[in-house]
């Protein structure tokens, strides 16, 4: 499905040799991305001095690509200050986009501006990680809800009222609770309110960006369970931003692992978990508290995990995760690895699978040492 | 058995607030023995910083207020004498707390901090006069303290320990506040460590860092500690013993394999249930919330969501602690005490099961006191 993400990133390189893309592409040949996203950037400037020169730049997100498709739910997973939340926001239009584009449903959405931008909102949502912060304590839930109703002036007054009804019986939440203010509900309920208003205006895709991670676990698996049931009752693709992993696997069909910035690794679920092929997705894994015996034995063996996130204003120069990576070898900071497909819907950033970088990987090795090439088809 | 380092029994502490008077803790019991690592696992609110505040001594009086129990270190009683309580604190525990950056200051470099933990800790007498001299650093032992504080952030494995000392906190990463928070807490070479969930705000990799760096610690000089958090997986990494708390009281103890393989307590099977797994993930999470401590439900407090609840009995008497299949320890009407764990398990396997049933639909509405 995801055979035509890194177009612009990787290349013809490697996936053209296999033939792979091909015949996959040719199984759905139907299906249109619902979102594209190709090479975003979003920059954030450091400023210095009374003028606020701009001294240089924080790449939050730096030449991402991916597709989203109908009905899905692709997840973006990393650790914090990696860029997940502002790779969110910008896809949802919330951030002015640095480069790169964002194609919604067949219309290129990267520069709408105005009414324009207005209309795209009644398809894109979001949900926010923490519903006390997302929620305006001094409105009646009613009111949050019929918001995004009256922005896009959707039905008449009445009928407004009776869709609020509907939305609160949508999510979970007994009628009575339209009269009440944000801060007589507990946490799992404020949290359905937010998704009551997200789906408000019948979204085609919502954006949730760490819907879970600030309520308890057993509130948690509730509220996981109603977007599941939205999902498949509402025809929602989601794009869902989380730093739990074990979350991930069983909600996501596509995972794609963030670092720096980027993406080290994108496959579906079932990929990235069996057969990890990025390092740090391996130290991610082998990093969670799991609670079970035999959720033990899925975790790739022990890796010893080092170091932390370094700071996004000097990044490592070559790979961005050298600095912490256990199968680093010469040619790590000084060639930048490219997105390469190693089997289909499974791409990986690494200079153990280098694509079209081999060249460059191999005269910076000293002589005898081999790289492996999954992509390029060496068998080991 | 020896007898406990730490023993907790029957304490109960109540906050006034102008809402009226929260009953938070009611009867917890709790042993950490020596050399053992103990977690207190609950969800928010549930009163596992309370406890451990209690423990420490750092409960805010007013508003809170120590109804009942006891709390016994190494056999002091720590709770009616207040003398011994400081000095207890001071000499042999240290506490870990989750956010660094709320526990270190801004305005004073890392060594400065160490030095003054080193220096003060334990309520020692100090002239106004010494305070000042240590305030333009010429302190009598500054070499020393020096010495051991680069020590120990080496052993925390912080890059350049001595660099370190002199660097302001927001200079340092979150991973290695952490560390530092932790080196400071063992430069006093304490006995027994509480730690409030010292890995919360981190990210999974550098938990697990932490994690490793801890466990060493407490391995290498034999500490007891007792660990608090409310991630289960987090738990069965480090504690050789887990404490199950719900609603100010504790519902579950049991070793750690045990509690994972084969918990009891329908609160502990719920939690279980609804944590994703790699696995799979098919729970359905608990209906309901946490009660409202100012009128808590009689009997036992987990009744009004707990799918095992029997009426005229749960509802009405409150828990004992039973003992179950030797050294278990569950407070449920469900078993009896000195049941044979065998039976113990067909009961929970039987009744202690959480459904998805579409027509209780308004799940969290059910369990009140949310007003």
């Amino acid at each position: 499905m995801s055979a035509d993400i890194p177009d612009t990133d990787a290349g013809d390189g490697p996936r053209s040799d296999t033939g792979e893309t091909a015949m996959h592409r040719a199984e759905e040949p139907t299906v249109n991305p619902l979102v594209s996203v190709r090479d975003l950037e979003k920059y954030y400037p450091v400023t210095e001095g009374v003028i606020r020169r701009s001294k240089s730049y924080v790449k939050a997100v730096d030449g991402v690509s991916f597709d989203i498709f109908p009905g899905e739910t692709f997840a973006v997973v990393g650790e914090s200050g990696c860029g997940k939340t502002t790779l969110g926001k910008t896809v949802a239009r919330l951030y002015e986009t640095t480069g790169g584009s964002i194609v919604f449903d067949g219309q290129d959405v990267t520069d709408l501006d105005g009414k324009a931008l207005r209309q795209l909102r009644r398809n894109v949502q979001v949900v926010y990680q923490d519903p006390s912060s997302s929620l305006n304590p001094r409105r009646r839930i009613e009111n949050i809800i019929k918001e995004p109703l009256d922005v896009h002036d959707v039905g008449s007054k009445a009928e407004r009222r009776e869709r609020v009804a509907e939305l609160l019986r949508l999510v979970d939440l007994p009628e009575e609770f339209r009269h009440r203010y944000p801060n007589a509900l507990s946490g799992g309920q404020k949290q359905r309110v937010a998704i009551a208003r997200a789906i408000a205006v019948e979204p085609k895709f919502v954006v949730l960006d760490e819907p879970t991670s600030a309520l308890d676990v057993s509130v948690q698996a509730k509220i996981i369970s109603l977007l599941d049931d939205l999902q498949d009752e509402l025809d929602l693709t989601y794009l869902l931003i989380s730093h739990d992993l074990s979350l991930v696997k069983n909600v996501a069909d596509r995972i794609g692992v963030m670092y720096l910035g980027n993406f080290m690794e994108v496959a579906n679920s079932e990929q990235l978990f069996q057969n990890p092929l990025n390092p740090y997705t391996e130290q991610l894994l082998s990093a969670i508290p799991v609670i079970e015996s035999y959720e033990q034995e899925l975790k790739p063996t022990a890796v010893e995990v080092q170091g932390e996130t370094p700071d996004p204003q000097n990044p490592p120069s070559g790979c961005s995760f050298n600095p912490r990576c256990h199968r680093r070898f010469d040619a790590c900071d000084a060639v930048e690895p490219v997105l390469v497909e190693v089997e289909p819907g499974h791409l990986t950033r690494c200079l153990h699978d280098p694509g079209e970088k081999r060249e460059e990987v191999i005269q910076t090795l000293p002589e005898g040492v081999s790289v492996e090439d999954r992509a390029g088809g060496r068998t080991e | 058995m020896t007898r406990p380092l730490l023993d907790v029994s029957g304490l109960s502490v109540s906050f006034d607030t102008y809402e009226g008077r929260h009953d938070v803790l009611n009867g917890v019991d709790l042993t950490v023995d020596e050399g053992e690592t103990v977690a207190l696992v609950g969800e928010t609110g549930c009163g596992k910083s309370v406890t451990a505040r209690s423990i420490m001594g750092t409960l805010p009086r007013p508003p809170g207020d120590i109804t009942a129990g006891e709390i016994h270190y190494d056999g002091t009683n720590l709770l009616s004498d207040k003398g011994a309580h400081e000095r207890v604190k001071g000499d042999e525990m240290s506490m870990i707390f989750q956010d660094p950056m709320t526990y270190l200051s801004p305005v004073y470099p890392v060594g400065s901090m160490m030095a003054d933990v080193a220096t003060y800790s334990g309520g020692k007498n100090a002239s106004w006069w010494d305070v000042l001299k240590n305030l333009l650093g010429r302190r009598e032992n500054n070499a020393e303290i020096r010495e051991r504080s680069i020590e120990l952030l080496d052993r925390m494995r912080i890059p350049d320990p001595e660099g370190a000392l002199d660097r302001y906190p927001v200079e340092l990463s979150g991973g290695m506040r952490q560390r530092v928070i932790i080196a400071m807490a063992l430069i006093n070479n304490p006995e027994f460590l509480i730690a409030d969930e010292p890995t919360t705000a981190l990210d999974v990799t550098v938990q697990n860092q932490i994690l490793d760096l801890l466990r060493e610690r407490v391995e290498e000089r034999n500490l007891s500690m007792l660990y608090i958090t409310h991630n289960l997986g987090v738990a069965r990494e480090i504690a050789d013993r887990i404490c199950i708390m719900y609603a100010g009281e504790i519902v579950e103890v049991g070793r750690t394999k045990e509690i994972f393989d084969d918990p009891l307590h329908p609160y502990t099977r719920g939690l279980l249930d609804s944590i994703p797994k790699l696995t799979g993930f098919d729970g359905t999470g608990i209906d309901g919330q946490i009660p409202d401590y100012t009128d808590p439900p009689s009997g036992c407090r987990f009744h009004p969501r707990c799918p095992a609840a029997m009426e005229g009995t749960c509802d009405v008497d409150p828990v004992d602690e039973y003992q179950v299949g030797g050294n278990r320890a569950v407070a449920c009407h469900l078993y009896d005490d000195g049941m044979g764990f065998d039976e113990a398990e067909a009961i929970a396997s039987d009744e202690a099961t959480y459904q998805d049933d579409d027509e209780q639909r308004p799940a969290e509405v059910g369990a009140g006191g949310d007003t």
